[in-house]
């Protein structure tokens, strides 16, 4: 494959053509916001954190974009920080995220992004939703009033385990993830109870039953073992 | 003794017919096969099976997903961002207002307003006693004759709130 | 079926229908028979066999004249006269309309409800797409045919090869119908130089625009005009495989197309060795299922596959990579419907309509406050102006002409002081609107802007799909702060907010329904800014239709 040069903040850097420009970034050291893109599923492209200005102006979702030659991007202009930030107000307002009595405060990967970029009010009317809590699942447990749509439980479960046990059911912002039927999680017939999907998710909507506010701590190397171990026929103990 | 073969296809024979007997299965069966049990046909399944029932229960959700071989949540998340198709039971009668722009600019809502006051219903849902179900429309595309509403299958043109409400009083009873 | 067959075909409908002495058309599309023009058509039957004129006397049910707010129309043909056009006809009406056009009797045609065809609705329309529309039976390909209908198609498997029809698109400076307007050639160019063994074409007829019915009216109307566009494409691009994606709330345009595909292929006019040619197409209908976003063209690509209609980042292209990750090649019903005119008459024929960039005609569904609504045809470069005030009859009762609303949801508001604006796509551009779709809605002084545009972003709110946040989140925010104008509890800080949220929304979501949900807001605002501060400073509505029922809350909440 053939190498291209494009332009990020002002620096040179080489990369191999087709690479996803957010894969580049990293690569260089440089931070991205991310809350949908997680290493090992496929893109999605929703989140709309990672975006960067591309030379013509135009703003691009860095997770889903291939590096071009000749490209410039600017990851961090005023622009793109003023509206990270209003994405993160957004968020924050559209359910009910309250960090102190949340089991993954501390931990929460929305907590971090919000907490980097220095967020620290919400401008926006607080949608307050009724929604509920799923604790029928012997091990697990489901907080709508926590989940952020990122759909990574729902391409785990899909892609990893393929089981498919997830899907997002309605649209626009009542949109929710769902179990089978839109059925309580603790009567699924196709559930393997594996448990990648609350490893997987960022904040508190899914998390270990029992636990209390800020125990939830979660971890994504299974991805690498399993991706490893299923393409490669390598099991890298370095990584897990 | 049966030979093996034909238990086999015993079997499969059970496994076709569904157990409530109904003949409204027969109707999808037929969609689904001129499909060829493609996946990709979900949308297409779907129509022909509300068109049949007038809703989508779960149970019919539970046959298309096995018929079409899909996840359970795959075809609920389908079913449920179209607003097309409706997983509750409908009225005896139902009422379509369009809220297109053409007929909002003339003054459509007011007899959404008119209606779900005289029979306290709101768009999308059905009276109590399974009477009337009331509906608005993203557009019926019949801009020139606004405001545009749909009684039972009739489009009537140019509606007015009183009007309406005697048009459905008339209708529902 | 081949090329000879359908002359032939052609002047044996033309010589059946001279031999009328009079054939009398009656629309039936949707506004016309809500008004009556079953019983008109009835009645029309009644008295032809009444008079035993059968041989005489034929009456044809057609798809949409035009001005559908006068309907029922019914027209009258009689060979080498012109044709005359009745508006509002009743059974009455139209019991004295065949006597009198049969030539039986002392009847005397009822004047009084001719349309002259001198009048400016007709004058100043241009037909090209809607050539067909109301003169003939959308059930009938003979109809279709008479009228030189697959003549284009045969021409093109004959004489010209892929490259050469996507050269002769590229050249009549055809731009997309359905709003964007990129360029139709490069497009249908793109998708034939990629290399695949499989490529299909897809007709959008998901109309999205809320306030528009051109897509409707056109297939239910002239069904085969978009089969044949489509199969020209499908040979210039190299598919043999098309879809027609229609709106689930149009069953009848979904049955007539579907009708007039079987009739196509008992002819040979599509499926295998089309026209007796090397060349297959077959063309499948897919019915939605009602949501706004499946005219996103990713989107209606996951909806014919049958998935949640929810949009994917481009790039790939659907050019590169559509349908089963096949190259696709994806143009509203409109475009398919311009492409036969202008492969038969050639590029530069249809070159000379319109502007410099915007070549050709455009149907526009007008609506709103105007005295004759309908379905219109213009050329582009036509004014604002001419489309109000000549076609539309201006506005009824005396009132103000306000503003014009294009492109409906994505699209915005054009005021009294651009009403001399050609309506292109880059004039419209350039006002903050766009072209859309074709959905016009006229509004007078008694429409709210503001209230206006909380319709809109209430519609993009229930429409968004839920994939990103700034659509999904945002439109929620930006319509509550709406709501809050309308309803008195705004501050100016709520206006400043509302922009910001805006611009982001426009600039960061995934497709075109949240980066164009903003534009009703900001034309609005760029506009009719007073009527903002009037909301919020004066706590006046000057349209009279916001209830500012509330107070804004103290400064302290925001302390």
């Amino acid at each position: 494959m053939a190498v291209v040069t494009l332009t990020i903040n002002d620096e040179m850097v080489s990369a191999q053509e087709g690479t996803l420009l957010l894969a580049v970034l990293r690569e260089q050291g440089i931070e991205m916001p991310t809350l949908c893109h997680l290493d090992g599923l496929s893109e999605r492209g929703g989140c709309r954190l990672c975006m960067v200005e591309l030379g013509s102006g135009r703003l691009q979702a860095s997770c889903v974009t291939p590096v071009q030659e000749g490209m410039v991007v600017n990851t961090h202009s005023e622009r793109l920080v003023k509206y990270r930030q209003m994405i993160l107000e957004l968020l924050f307002a559209e359910r009910n995220h309250v960090c102190a009595v949340c089991v993954m405060n501390g931990h929460c990967e929305l907590q971090w992004e919000a907490a980097k970029i220095g967020m620290d009010h919400v401008r926006f009317d607080y949608l307050n939703p009724d929604l509920a809590m799923d604790a029928s699942h012997e091990r697990y447990a489901l907080d709508h009033n926590r989940c952020i749509l990122c759909t990574r439980c729902v391409r785990v479960c899909d892609e990893i385990e393929g089981a498919h046990v997830w899907d997002v059911m309605g649209r626009g912002v009542n949109s929710r993830v769902i179990i089978d039927l839109n059925q309580a999680w603790g009567s699924s017939q196709s559930c393997t109870s594996c448990g990648k999907c609350v490893q997987v998710c960022p904040t508190g909507a899914l998390f270990d039953k029992g636990a209390t506010v800020a125990e939830m701590e979660k971890q994504h190397n299974f991805l690498r073992w399993i991706l490893d171990g299923r393409e490669k026929n390598v099991w890298s103990y370095s990584a897990k | 003794m049966a030979s093996p073969t034909a238990a086999v296809r015993t079997k499969r024979r059970a496994d076709d017919e569904h157990p409530s007997g109904d003949p409204r299965f027969a109707l999808i069966d037929r969609t689904l096969k001129r499909f060829q049990y493609q996946q990709d046909a979900l949308i297409e399944v779907l129509h022909t099976a509300q068109e049949a029932f007038g809703f989508l229960s779960d149970d019919l959700l539970i046959y298309v997903a096995h018929q079409l071989k899909l996840p359970l949540s795959w075809v609920y998340g389908v079913a449920t961002f179209y607003h097309f198709f409706t997983l509750k039971p409908q009225g005896q009668h139902n009422c379509i207002v369009c809220m297109g722009t053409a007929c909002y600019v003339k003054r459509a809502a007011e007899i959404v307003a008119a209606l779900q006051k005289e029979y306290g219903v709101a768009p999308g849902e059905t009276t109590r006693d399974g009477l009337l179900s009331l509906a608005t429309a993203r557009c019926l595309g019949s801009c020139g004759l606004a405001p545009v509403l749909v009684l039972d299958g009739e489009v009537l043109p140019r509606e007015t709130p009183e009007g309406t409400l005697a048009r459905v009083k008339q209708q529902v009873g | 079926m081949n090329r000879a067959d359908l002359e032939a075909m052609a002047q044996r409908e033309q010589q059946r229908q001279q031999a009328f002495g009079c054939r009398i058309l009656c629309c039936a599309s949707t506004p016309c028979l809500s008004s009556g023009g079953q019983a008109v058509y009835d009645a029309i039957n009644a008295v032809i066999s009444e008079g035993g004129w059968e041989a005489e006397v034929q009456a044809v049910a057609t798809g949409c004249m035009g001005p559908c707010s006068h309907g029922p129309m019914v027209t009258v043909q009689r060979p080498g006269e012109e044709d005359v056009v009745y508006e509002r006809v009743t059974s009455d009406v139209a019991r004295a309309l065949v006597a009198a056009h049969a030539g039986k009797a002392a009847a005397v045609a009822p004047v009084e409800h001719v349309m002259p065809a001198s009048a400016p609705f007709f004058a100043k329309q241009q037909k090209v797409v809607l050539a067909n529309s109301g003169l003939i039976d959308p059930e009938k390909l003979e109809d279709y045919v008479a009228r030189g209908g697959y003549r284009a198609l045969a021409y093109a498997l004959r004489e010209m090869t892929p490259e050469e029809v996507c050269k002769e698109i590229i050249a009549s400076g055809l731009r997309g119908r359905g709003g964007a307007g990129f360029p139709t050639g490069l497009k249908w160019d793109m998708v034939r130089k990629e290399h695949s063994d499989k490529k299909y074409v897809v007709a959008n007829g998901d109309e999205g625009d809320p306030g528009a019915y051109m897509d409707r009216s056109l297939m239910e109307s002239d069904p085969h005009r978009i089969l044949e566009g489509m199969a020209i494409a499908g040979y210039a691009v190299g598919a043999d495989q098309g879809f027609l994606y229609v709106r689930g709330e149009y069953p009848v345009a979904a049955k007539r197309l579907e009708r007039a595909i079987r009739a196509a292929e008992r002819r040979g006019l599509l499926g295998s060795r089309v026209l007796e040619s090397g060349f297959n197409f077959r063309i499948d209908v897919r019915i939605g299922a009602g949501a706004f976003v499946c005219g996103e063209e990713t989107a209606l690509m996951a909806s014919i596959m049958g998935h949640r209609g929810q949009p994917v980042p481009r790039p790939p292209y659907p050019a590169q990579s559509g349908l089963w990750g096949k190259p696709t090649l994806i143009n509203n019903v409109e475009t398919y419907g311009s492409i036969a005119p202008i492969v038969e008459n050639g590029a530069a024929w249809f070159a000379e309509i319109g502007t410099a960039k915007s070549k050709g005609t455009k149907i526009f569904a007008l609506a709103g406050k105007v005295a004759t609504t309908g379905l219109i045809e213009v050329p582009m470069g036509i004014s604002l102006r001419e489309i109000v005030y000549d076609i539309g009859g201006g506005i009824p009762d005396g009132l103000a002409f306000k503003a014009a609303q294009t492109g409906g949801p994505s699209g915005g508001c054009i005021p009294a002081a651009h009403l001399d604006t050609p309506v292109d796509y880059e004039s419209l551009k350039a006002l903050g609107s766009i072209m859309g779709s074709g959905g016009m809605i006229i509004m007078d002084e008694h429409s709210c802007m503001v209230d206006v545009a909380k319709f809109f972003m209430e519609f993009c709110m229930d429409e968004s799909c839920g994939k990103c946040v700034p659509c999904r989140v945002g439109t929620v925010q930006m319509h509550r702060i709406l709501e809050r104008i309308t309803d008195g509890s705004a501050t100016p800080q709520d206006l400043a907010t509302l922009q910001e949220l805006c611009m982001m929304v426009k600039e960061t979501s995934l497709c075109g329904l949240g980066q164009s949900a903003p534009n009703p807001v900001l034309s609005t605002i760029r506009y009719f800014a007073e009527e903002y501060t009037a909301h919020i400073a004066d706590h006046h509505c000057p349209a009279g239709v916001c209830t500012l029922e509330k107070q804004p809350v103290g400064e302290w909440v925001t302390a």
